[in-house]
C-alpha cells in the first residue's frame, strides 16, 4: 500500500511537471519570449512553418498514443495491484501493424517534406544578386548589378554592452546583439539571388524570417534566393560556430517597397562618386587619427585590443610591434593582405581606402608608437587597384 | 621436495578466487574482467563529473544575458571539452566498464578473450584524457572549435592542437582494442548450449556496438590525422586555398559522427530490455525482433551521415536520399519502443530503482526520437539547423537516453557487482529529481531553438532571456542530484550492510543471476548449464 502511495505521489509530481510545460506554452503572451518557428515573410518560410507544424503534431499524437499505453499499463499492471503477469513474448500480427503504419505515416510526411526541398533548391528566374561574404566576425554584401558594397558588424552600443561585466545590462540596450551598423537593404516583392562565401573560416548566413539558413564556406559560393512579401526589418545572427566572436555577427535586413529601394540605390551611387574625390585629395595628420581611432575601435579593437595590447598569445600588440614601428610597405602589405594561419585576415577588400589609411596612420601614432607616418588614402587606393 | 610442489599447486588451486595481492599487482597489471570493468566505471564516473562541472560553468554564463564570468574564446573551449569529455570519457568507457563486467556473465565464460588486451585498451585512457585536459592549461589554450573539430576553424588552433588530436588517437585505439575483445569474446567463449539468439540483448546490442566501433573509430583517427597535418605540416586536405576541401571534413567526420551517436546508445538499448522484463516479471516481448530492429539501425547508421549538412549546399538528390534514410531509421526505432511498452504490458510490475530509470529512458528517448524525426526533414532542418532546437534533441536521446540506461544499469547490476543492496529510499530520491530536472533544463530549449537561438553562443539577445533562466535552473537541479547517485554507490560499496542474493531481483533471468553477488573473481571456470530457466530471454517465440 504505502509503495503504491509513494509511485501515486511521484506520478502526480510527474503530472504538474507536464502542466507546468502546457503553461509554459502561455508564456510568450506573458513574457515576449517566442517559443515557436517564425511563419516568416517568404513563400519558403510559410512552407517550412506548415511542415514542421505538420510534423510536429504527428509527433505529438504518436507520442501520446505511445505515453497512454505506457502509463495505464504502469497505473493497472503492477504487482501491487496483484497483478498476476501474462507470458506472451510476441505476436506477428501486432508487429507487422506497427511496422506498416509507421511506414504509412513517413510516406504521408515524406510527399510534402519533397515537394518544400525542391521549392527551396530549385531557384526561380531572378531579378537581382547580392554575394554575401562572411569574415571573423561580419558580414560583407556586394550588390552585383548596382556595383555596391559594404561591411556590416555588430552596432556599437550592443558592442560595448557585450563585453565581460561590462557593467551594462542588455535589457537597456535596444535589440541587444541583433543590431549592425550597416544593414542589408533589400526590395520586397523581388526575387533575389544570393551567393554566399566566406574568406576565413565556415560561417552560416541565417535570418529565420526568410525560412533557412545557408553555410558560408571558403573556397565554396553556395547559391540560395527569396522573395519577401513585405517590407520591414527582420533579424538573424551567424549561426556556423566561427571563433570566439561567433555570437556577435548579426545579420539585419532592411526590406523596402520596390521604389524607396531604388532611391537607396540612387543615394549609394552618389555617395560613392564623393567617396572617390575624397580619396583623391590630400588628409590631414589629424582627420587620419581621429578617422582612424573610430575604424580601430570597430574593426581592430576586438583581437588587438583598444590599448594596443593584444591577447597573448593568439592576438599579438600593437604598442611597440615591430610592424607598426617597422617599414610602412609592411604594415601595408599585412593589414591589406591579412597573415595566413592567423586570425589576422585581408582588410583590402573589407575597409574603404580612407579607413585602411587612416587605421595605418592610427597604429603608427598611438599606443606609444612614433613613427610619425601619414599614410595617404590615395596611396592604399593606387595598390589595392594596381 | 615434489611433494611440497604438488600440495602449493593443490593449494593454489584450491583458491583459484584468490585476488592478486598488492595494490599494483590487483589494479595495473590486472587482466581481470571485472576489475577491468571497475576500474571503466570509476573513469567514467570521474569523467561524468569532470564534463558535467564544464556544463555547470556553460549554463551559469546562459543564465543571464551579458557576459558575466568567462570570455567567448574559453566558453568554447568548454563547450568543446564538455562534448568531447562526455562523449569519449564518460558514456564510452561506461559502456565498455558494463560489457566487461556483464558479458562474461552472460554468457557464462571465465573471462574476456583477450585479458591482456583488455588492460591496454583501458590504461591508454587516463593517459589520454590527461592530455587532452591538459590542452586547457596550455599558452594556445583547449580546443574551441567544438566536439565537431570542423575546419578551417580548428586549424585556427595553436600548438595545444596536437595534443587534442594524439590523444583522440588513443582513444580510439582504445576503443578498437576494446572492441576486438568484446567480438572475440561473443564469438568464441559463449558456453555449450549459449547460441546466438540465445544470448541476452545486452551482449547483442554491444556486438553490433562492437563491429560500429571498429569500423568507424578509424575514420575519425583518419580525419583528424589529415586535420594534424594541414596545420603543422603544410598539407592542404581541408584547405580550400591549397586545393583542399573543408566540406570533405564534415562528410568524413558525420561518416564516423553518426554511427557514433549509435555507438552510445545500442548498448543502452539492451540494458534497457534486460531490466523492464525483469521488473514486469514478464518475458521480454518480439527478442528476435530486438536483435534484427538492432542489426537494421546499425546498418542505416551508415547511410545517414550527411543529415547534419543539409545546410552546406548539397545537390538536391542527395539532400532527399539522405532525408529519405534518415526517415527510414525511425522505423527499427520504432519497433524497439512498441516491444519495450508491450513487454511491461499486462506484466506484473514493480518500481524498483533501475525499473524508474528504464521507465525514464523509454519516455524522454522517445520525445529525443520523435524530434530526431522533425530533424530528418531537409527543408525545415534548414531552419533547425544548429540552433538549441539540435541541442534540445540530442540532450534528450543522450542524457535521458544513455546516461539514465547507465544508471539504470549500475542500480541493476551494483548488488551483483558488491554483493550488497543500495539505498533503495535515496536511489528514488536521485531518480526523481534527475528525472524533473532533466526536463526542466532541456525542454526548453526547444522552445530556444525554435525562437531562432543559434547553439554555441556565450551570450544572447533578451528574448531568448527566460528559456535560457529556466534552462540554467533545471541544470544546476540535474548537476546537484548526481552528487547523491555518487553517495548512493560509495554507500553502497563501503557501508551498506543488507547482503545481496545472487538472484538480486525476484523476476531477474539469466547467467549473471546464477552467480553468487559478489561473484567470483574468474565468473564460470565450469562452463554452466544452460536450459530455459537460465536463459535471459524466453525460447520458441521466434
Ligand atoms: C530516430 C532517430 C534519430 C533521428 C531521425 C535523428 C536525426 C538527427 C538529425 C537530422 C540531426 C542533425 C540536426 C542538425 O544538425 O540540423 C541530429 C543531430 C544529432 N543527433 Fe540525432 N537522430 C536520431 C537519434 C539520435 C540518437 C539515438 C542519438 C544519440 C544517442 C542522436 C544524437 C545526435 C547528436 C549528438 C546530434 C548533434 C551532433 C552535433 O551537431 O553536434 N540522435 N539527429
Ligand atoms: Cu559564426
Ligand atoms: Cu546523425
Amino acid at each position: 500500500m504505502k509503495k503504491q502511495n509513494t509511485f501515486i505521489v511521484a506520478a502526480a509530481v510527474t503530472a504538474a511537471v507536464i502542466a507546468a510545460f502546457w503553461l509554459l506554452l502561455a508564456a510568450p503572451s506573458y513574457t515576449g519570449n517566442a517559443i515557436n518557428m517564425t511563419q516568416g515573410v517568404t513563400t519558403q518560410s510559410a512552407i517550412n512553418y506548415q511542415l514542421h507544424m505538420t510534423v510536429l503534431w504527428v509527433c505529438v499524437v504518436i507520442g501520446v498514443i505511445v505515453f497512454s499505453a505506457m502509463f495505464s499499463s504502469i497505473v493497472l499492471h503492477r504487482k501491487s495491484r496483484d497483478h498476476e503477469a501474462a507470458q506472451f513474448s510476441h505476436s506477428t500480427g501486432a508487429e507487422i501493424i506497427w511496422t506498416i503504419i509507421p511506414i504509412l505515416i513517413l510516406v504521408v510526411i515524406a510527399i510534402p517534406a519533397t515537394k518544400a526541398l525542391v521549392n527551396m533548391e530549385v531557384a526561380p528566374e531572378t531579378e537581382m544578386t547580392v554575394k554575401i561574404t562572411g569574415f571573423q566576425w561580419r558580414w560583407k554584401y556586394q550588390y552585383v548589378e548596382d556595383d555596391i558594397q559594404f561591411i556590416s558588424s555588430l552596432d556599437a552600443v550592443s558592442n560595448a554592452a557585450r563585453r565581460l561585466a561590462s557593467g551594462t545590462n542588455p535589457r537597456s540596450v535596444d535589440n541587444y546583439l541583433l543590431e549592425v551598423d550597416h544593414p542589408l537593404v533589400l526590395p520586397a516583392n523581388t526575387k533575389i539571388k544570393f551567393l554566399i562565401t566566406a574568406d576565413d573560416v565556415i560561417h552560416s548566413w541565417w535570418v529565420p524570417a526568410l525560412g533557412w539558413k545557408r553555410d558560408a564556406i571558403p573556397g565554396f559560393i553556395n547559391e540560395a534566393w527569396t522573395e519577401i512579401l513585405e517590407p520591414g526589418t527582420y533579424r538573424g545572427q551567424c549561426a556556423e560556430l566561427c571563433g570566439k566572436d561567433h555570437g556577435f555577427m548579426p545579420i539585419v535586413l532592411k526590406v523596402l517597397p520596390k521604389a524607396e529601394y531604388r532611391q537607396w540605390v540612387q543615394q549609394q551611387k552618389t555617395h560613392m562618386v564623393t567617396q572617390q574625390a575624397d580619396i583623391e585629395r590630400l588628409w590631414s595628420r589629424e582627420e587620419l587619427m581621429k578617422l582612424g581611432e573610430n575604424v580601430y575601435a570597430s574593426q581592430c579593437a576586438a583581437c588587438h585590443q583598444s590599448d594596443g595590447m593584444g591577447l597573448a598569445p593568439a592576438f599579438p600588440a600593437l604598442a611597440g610591434s615591430s610592424v607598426a614601428n617597422g617599414p610602412v610597405s609592411e604594415h601595408i602589405d599585412i593589414v591589406l593582405n591579412g597573415r595566413d594561419g592567423t586570425a589576422m585576415h585581408a582588410l583590402g577588400n573589407m575597409l574603404s581606402a580612407a579607413d585602411i589609411a587612416a587605421t595605418l596612420t592610427y597604429t603608427r601614432n598611438a599606443f606609444g608608437n612614433t613613427s610619425g607616418d601619414v599614410v595617404q588614402p590615395r596611396t592604399i587606393y593606387r595598390i589595392k587597384n594596381g | 621436495m615434489s611433494n611440497e610442489n604438488t600440495h602449493k599447486h593443490a593449494h593454489a588451486h584450491d583458491h583459484h578466487d584468490d585476488k592478486p595481492t598488492g595494490f599494483l599487482n590487483r589494479w595495473l597489471f590486472t587482466t581481470n574482467h571485472k576489475d577491468i570493468g571497475t576500474l571503466y566505471l570509476i573513469l567514467a564516473l570521474v569523467m561524468f563529473f569532470v564534463g558535467g562541472a564544464m556544463a555547470m560553468i556553460i549554463r551559469a554564463e546562459l543564465f543571464m544575458p551579458g557576459l558575466q564570468l568567462v570570455e567567448p574564446d574559453f566558453f568554447n573551449q568548454m563547450t568543446t571539452m564538455h562534448a568531447l569529455i562526455m562523449v569519449f570519457g564518460a558514456v564510452m568507457p561506461a559502456w565498455v566498464g558494463f560489457a566487461n563486467w556483464m558479458i562474461p556473465m552472460m554468457i557464462g565464460a571465465p573471462d574476456m578473450a583477450l585479458p591482456r588486451l583488455n588492460n591496454w585498451s583501458f590504461w591508454i585512457l587516463p593517459f589520454a584524457f590527461t592530455m587532452l585536459a591538459s590542452t586547457l592549461f596550455m599558452d594556445s589554450g583547449g580546443p574551441a572549435a567544438g566536439w565537431t573539430l570542423y575546419p578551417p576553424l580548428s586549424l585556427q588552433g595553436g600548438q595545444s592542437f596536437a595534443f587534442v588530436v594524439f590523444s583522440i588517437h588513443m582513444m580510439g585505439i582504445s576503443s578498437i582494442m576494446g572492441a576486438i575483445n568484446v567480438i572475440a569474446t561473443i564469438l568464441n567463449m559463449r558456453a555449450p548450449g549459449m547460441g546466438l539468439l540465445r544470448m541476452p540483448l545486452f551482449v547483442w546490442t554491444w556486438l553490433i556496438t562492437a563491429f560500429l566501433l571498429i569500423a568507424v573509430m578509424p575514420v575519425l583517427a583518419g580525419a583528424v590525422t589529415m586535420l594534424l597535418t594541414d596545420h603543422f605540416f603544410a598539407t592542404s586536405f581541408f584547405n580550400a586555398a591549397g586545393g583542399g576541401d573543408p566540406v570533405m571534413f564534415q562528410h568524413i567526420f558525420w561518416f564516423f559522427g553518426h554511427p557514433e551517436v549509435y555507438i552510445l546508445i545500442l548498448p543502452a538499448f539492451g540494458v534497457v530490455s534486460e531490466i523492464i522484463p525483469t521488473f514486469a516479471r514478464k518475458p521480454l516481448f518480439g527478442y528476435s525482433a530486438m536483435v534484427y530492429a538492432t542489426a537494421s539501425i546499425a546498418f542505416l547508421s551508415f547511410i545517414v551521415w550527411a543529415h547534419h549538412m543539409f545546410t552546406v549546399g548539397m545537390p538536391l538528390t542527395g539532400e532527399l536520399f539522405f532525408m529519405y534514410a534518415t526517415m527510414l531509421i525511425a522505423i527499427p526505432t520504432g519497433v524497439k519502443v512498441f516491444n519495450w511498452v508491450s513487454t511491461m504490458w499486462k506484466g506484473s510490475m514493480t518500481f524498483e530503482t533501475p525499473m524508474l530509470f528504464a521507465i525514464g529512458f523509454v519516455v524522454l528517448f522517445t520525445i529525443g526520437g520523435l524530434s530526431g524525426l522533425m530533424l530528418a526533414i531537409a527543408s525545415v532542418d534548414l531552419q533547425y539547423h544548429d540552433t538549441y532546437f539540435v541541442v534540445a534533441h540530442f540532450h534528450y536521446v543522450l542524457v535521458p537516453g544513455s546516461v539514465f540506461a547507465l544508471m539504470a544499469g549500475t542500480y541493476y547490476w551494483l548488488p551483483k557487482w558488491t554483493g550488497h543492496m543500495y539505498s533503495e529510499k535515496w536511489g528514488k530520491i536521485h531518480f526523481w529529481l534527475s528525472a524533473i530536472s532533466v526536463n526542466i533544463l532541456f525542454f526548453p530549449q526547444h522552445y530556444l531553438g525554435l525562437a531562432g537561438m543559434p547553439r554555441r553562443i556565450p551570450d544572447y539577445s533578451t528574448q531568448f532571456a527566460d528559456f535560457n533562466m529556466i534552462s540554467s535552473i533545471g541544470g544546476f537541479i540535474f548537476g546537484a542530484s548526481q552528487l547523491i547517485f555518487l553517495g548512493v554507490i560509495i554507500h553502497c560499496v563501503y557501508k551498506s550492510r543488507v547482503k545481496a542474493p545472487g538472484r538480486v531481483w525476484e523476476g531477474a533471468k539469466g547467467l549473471e543471476w546464477t552467480l553468487s553477488s559478489p561473484p567470483p573473481y574468474h565468473s564460470f571456470n565450469t562452463p554452466p548449464v544452460i536450459d530455459s530457466t537460465t536463459v535471459a530471454h524466453a525460447e520458441g517465440t521466434h
